[in-house]
C-alpha cells in the first residue's frame, strides 16, 4: 500500500477500490497450520535420543508380551536333569535327545535352580514389570487428574481441604508405608479371592493386586498438584477469556484450549511416572513382597540370583542389566517428550 | 519484622501439619496391623487356645480395638512399642535404639558421601558445559538414576567382593567394610544431586548478576563460588529431606545383602518373620524422622532463600 504524503482531508479513493486477486493471496496462509499433536510429534521425531529409547521400549514389550507365545519353553516348564545349565548349553538327557535326531532349543541364558529356562522367565519377569508400570502409572493419572481437576474447577474452601490432605499425604514416607501395606492387606486380599465372585484375584495374585492398591492410594499426589495449577492458570488465561469474548461454549473451550494445553503434561508425568512405579515394584519384589510364586518378575528374579552369585552371576546380570534398560529407556523417552509438548521448558 | 512474623506463622503450620500427618502414619500403621485376619499369634500352630488366650491377654490383645488402639497411642506418644513378639523378652524401643546407631552411620556417610561428590560433579558438569567432561558427567548421572540399588549392591558385591575380592561383602567391622554399602547406598543420591545441581548451577550462571560480577572485573573462581555456588545450591538443600528418606529405605536393601545389624535389615526380617510389634514400631519411628527431618529442612530453606513467597 502506498503512502500519501500529502496532508490532506480528501479520501483517496483507491483505498477503496476492491482487492486485486494478487492482493487477496497475500493474505492467504502459504503454509499450512501446524496442529498441536503434529508440532510435538515432529519435535520428537528429530530428538535422537528418545527415538532410540522408544524403539528400545517397543523391543523390550515385543521381548516380554509377543516372543513368550512362540517360544518353546514356559515360565513354570520344570525340566528334569537340567538344573543350573550354564548358557547355550544342554544337559546329558538333551544331549542323547540331539544325538537320538530330535532338535531342541537351546538355552539362551541357561536354566535356574529348578531347571526351567531362564531366558523366558526374563521375558515373563519384564512383562510384570512393564504391566506393573503401565497399571498404576494409569491409576495414578486418573485418580491424580480426577482430584486435581474437581479441587481447581471447585476452587474455594474445597480446594484449601483437598489441598492440605493431599499435603499430607506427599509427607507420607511412601515406600515405609508401601511396605506396610503390601504386607497388611496380602493376607485379607488372598481371603477374599476365595468367595465366589472373586477368583479373578488369583490370576493376578494378592501381591500385585496389594502393590497397585498402594500405589492408588499414596502415588496421585504429585499428578494431582500439577493438574490442579494447570486448570487454575489455565482457567485465568487470557486466550481462554478471548474464546468466551468470542461466544465459545464451556465445551469447546475445555476440549479446545483446557485440555490440549493439559494434555501435554499429563502425557509427560504419566511417561515419567512408569519408571518410578517399576522401580518401587522392584525395590518391593527384592524384598520378598513382589509378585506370587511362580510368577517371576525383574526384582524377584534378581533376588533369587543372590544365593548362587558366586557360581551362577548371569543370573543376576540378566535381570539387573534389564531392569536398568527399561528405566532408562522409559526416562529418556518421557524427557524427550517433555521437550517435544513443552518447549518452553526445554533447557 | 513482617517477615519474622510470617516465618514464625508458617513454621508454626508446618508443625503442626507434621504433628497430624504422624498420628495418621500411627494411626494407619495400627489399623493395618490388625487388619491381618487372626491376630500375630494364630500362625503358630503349636500354641494351646489357653496359651494363646493368655498371650493374648499379655500384650492387651483381648481388648476391644477402640481400647487397644488408645493405649497403643498413648504409648508410643511415651516412646514404649511394647514388647516384641518372637525376640522374647525384648522391649520394641530397645530394638530400635540398639540398631539405629549403626544404620544412621551407614546413613550419614552415605548423605555426606552423597553431597561431596555430586556438589561438585554437578558444578563441573555446569561450568565446562559442552564439553566431553560435560557430556560425560550427563550421561553417567541419567544412567546412575535408571539402575536399583539392588542392582548397585549386588553388581558391586560380585565384581568387588567375590570376583576381585578386593573388598570384604558382609559386617561392619572395619572402615573398608563400610565402601561398598555407602557406594551402594549413596550411588542413586549422587547422580540425582549431580542433575539437580548442574541445572540449577546453569540457571544461576545465565543470571545478571553474575554477569554483572563478570562485568566489574571479578574472576571466574570468586564469582563462581562467592555468587553462583551460594544461589545454586539451594535445590540441593530442600532434596536433603528426601534424600534421608531414601537413604532409611534404601538401608533395607543393603543392610539385607551385606548383612549389617542395623534398623533396616532388622525391620526386612521382622516382616518375615512377622514380628507385628517391631513392624509397627519401627514403621512409626522411621517414618517420625523422616517427617519431621522434612519439615526442619522446608523451614530452613525458606528462611536461607529469601526469594521464595511465605503464604
Amino acid at each position: 500500500m502506498k503512502i500519501d504524503k500529502k496532508i490532506s482531508f480528501q479520501l483517496n479513493v483507491d483505498d477503496f477500490l476492491p482487492a486485486t486477486d494478487e492482493e487477496k493471496l497475500s493474505l492467504v496462509q502459504t503454509r499450512p497450520s501446524v496442529s498441536f499433536w503434529k508440532d510435538a510429534l515432529q519435535r520428537l521425531c528429530k530428538n535422537k535420543i528418545a527415538m532410540v529409547s522408544l524403539v528400545v521400549i517397543l523391543l523390550v514389550m515385543i521381548f516380554a508380551f509377543i516372543v513368550p507365545i512362540f517360544y518353546p519353553y514356559k515360565y513354570t516348564q520344570q525340566i528334569q536333569g537340567s538344573e543350573y545349565l550354564k548358557p547355550m548349553t544342554y544337559s546329558a538327557q538333551e544331549h542323547t535327545r540331539i544325538a537320538a535326531g530330535e532338535k531342541i532349543f537351546p538355552h539362551i541364558l541357561g536354566t535356574d535352580n529348578l531347571g526351567r529356562d531362564y531366558t523366558v522367565r526374563l521375558m515373563l519377569g519384564s512383562r510384570i514389570s512393564l504391566l506393573v508400570g503401565l497399571i498404576a502409572s494409569a491409576l495414578v493419572l486418573m485418580i491424580g487428574s480426577i482430584y486435581g481437576a474437581v479441587s481447581g474447577f471447585f476452587g474455594g474452601w474445597i480446594d484449601l481441604i483437598m489441598m492440605r490432605f493431599a499435603d499430607i499425604v506427599y509427607t507420607i514416607p511412601d515406600i515405609l508405608l508401601i511396605v506396610l501395606i503390601s504386607f497388611a492387606i496380602k493376607e485379607p486380599i488372598n481371603q477374599l479371592s476365595t468367595k465366589p465372585g472373586f477368583e479373578w484375584i488369583h490370576l493376578i495374585g494378592a501381591n500385585l493386586i496389594s502393590i497397585f492398591l498402594v500405589f492408588a492410594l499414596l502415588y496421585w499426589v504429585s499428578m494431582a498438584r500439577i493438574v490442579r495449577s494447570q486448570v487454575l492458570t489455565l482457567r485465568q488465561s487470557e486466550y481462554v477469556t478471548a474464546a468466551r469474548a468470542l461466544g465459545a461454549s464451556s465445551g469447546r473451550i475445555i476440549r479446545k484450549h483446557i485440555l490440549t494445553n493439559c494434555i501435554g503434561t499429563l502425557i509427560v508425568t504419566t511417561t515419567l511416572q512408569i519408571p518410578a512405579s517399576i522401580f518401587t515394584e522392584s525395590f518391593l519384589s527384592f524384598l520378598g513382597m513382589g509378585v506370587a510364586i511362580p510368577m517371576p518378575s525383574l526384582g524377584s528374579l534378581a533376588s533369587d540370583a543372590i544365593n548362587g552369585l558366586n557360581t551362577y552371576p548371569y543370573l543376576l546380570i540378566a535381570p539387573s542389566i534389564m531392569i536398568s534398560l527399561i528405566i532408562l529407556s522409559f526416562n529418556l523417552f518421557g524427557d524427550g517428550l517433555r521437550d517435544a509438548f513443552d518447549p518452553k521448558m526445554k533447557r | 519484622m513482617k517477615v519474622g512474623c510470617c516465618m514464625i506463622k508458617y513454621s508454626i503450620k508446618r508443625v503442626v501439619a507434621a504433628i497430624i500427618t504422624i498420628f495418621l502414619v500411627a494411626t494407619i500403621t495400627f489399623f493395618m496391623m490388625n487388619m491381618v485376619p487372626g491376630g500375630p499369634f494364630n500362625a503358630e500352630k503349636s500354641i494351646s487356645e489357653q496359651a494363646q488366650n493368655s498371650l493374648k491377654e499379655k500384650f492387651g490383645l483381648d481388648k476391644p480395638l477402640g481400647e487397644q488402639y488408645v493405649n497403643y497411642m498413648v504409648n508410643v506418644a511415651h516412646g514404649d512399642f511394647g514388647l516384641s513378639l518372637k525376640q522374647r523378652g525384648r522391649d520394641v524401643s530397645d530394638i530400635i535404639f540398639s540398631k539405629f546407631p549403626v544404620s544412621a552411620r551407614l546413613g550419614g556417610i552415605s548423605i555426606l558421601m552423597a553431597l561431596l561428590v555430586g556438589i561438585p560433579l554437578g558444578c563441573v558438569a555446569a561450568v565446562k558445559r559442552g564439553t566431553w567432561v560435560d557430556n560425560a558427567i550427563i550421561v553417567l548421572a541419567t544412567c546412575g538414576i535408571a539402575v536399583p540399588s539392588f542392582v548397585i549392591c549386588t553388581v558391586g558385591m560380585y565384581i568387588f567382593g567375590v570376583n576381585l575380592r578386593w573388598l570384604p561383602t558382609f559386617g561392619l567391622g572395619s572402615p573398608i567394610h563400610y565402601v561398598l554399602p555407602v557406594f551402594a547406598l549413596a550411588f542413586y543420591p549422587i547422580a540425582y544431586i549431580t542433575r539437580l545441581m548442574r541445572s540449577s548451577m546453569l540457571d544461576v550462571i545465565g543470571q545478571d548478576y553474575i554477569r554483572t560480577a563478570k562485568a566489574k572485573g571479578v574472576s571466574q573462581t570468586v564469582s563462581l563460588f562467592k555468587h553462583a555456588l551460594r544461589n545454586a545450591i539451594l535445590p540441593v538443600v530442600a532434596y536433603v529431606g528426601p534424600l534421608l528418606a531414601y537413604t532409611l529405605t534404601g538401608s533395607f536393601i543393603v543392610e539385607k545383602i551385606f548383612v549389617i545389624p542395623g534398623l533396616g535389615g532388622q525391620f526386612v526380617s521382622s516382616i518375615t518373620t512377622r514380628d507385628y510389634t517391631v513392624i509397627m514400631g519401627t514403621t512409626i519411628f522411621l517414618a517420625t524422622l523422616v517427617i519431621i527431618m522434612n519439615t526442619l529442612v522446608d523451614i530452613v530453606y525458606k528462611i536461607i532463600d529469601p526469594r521464595i513467597k511465605l503464604d
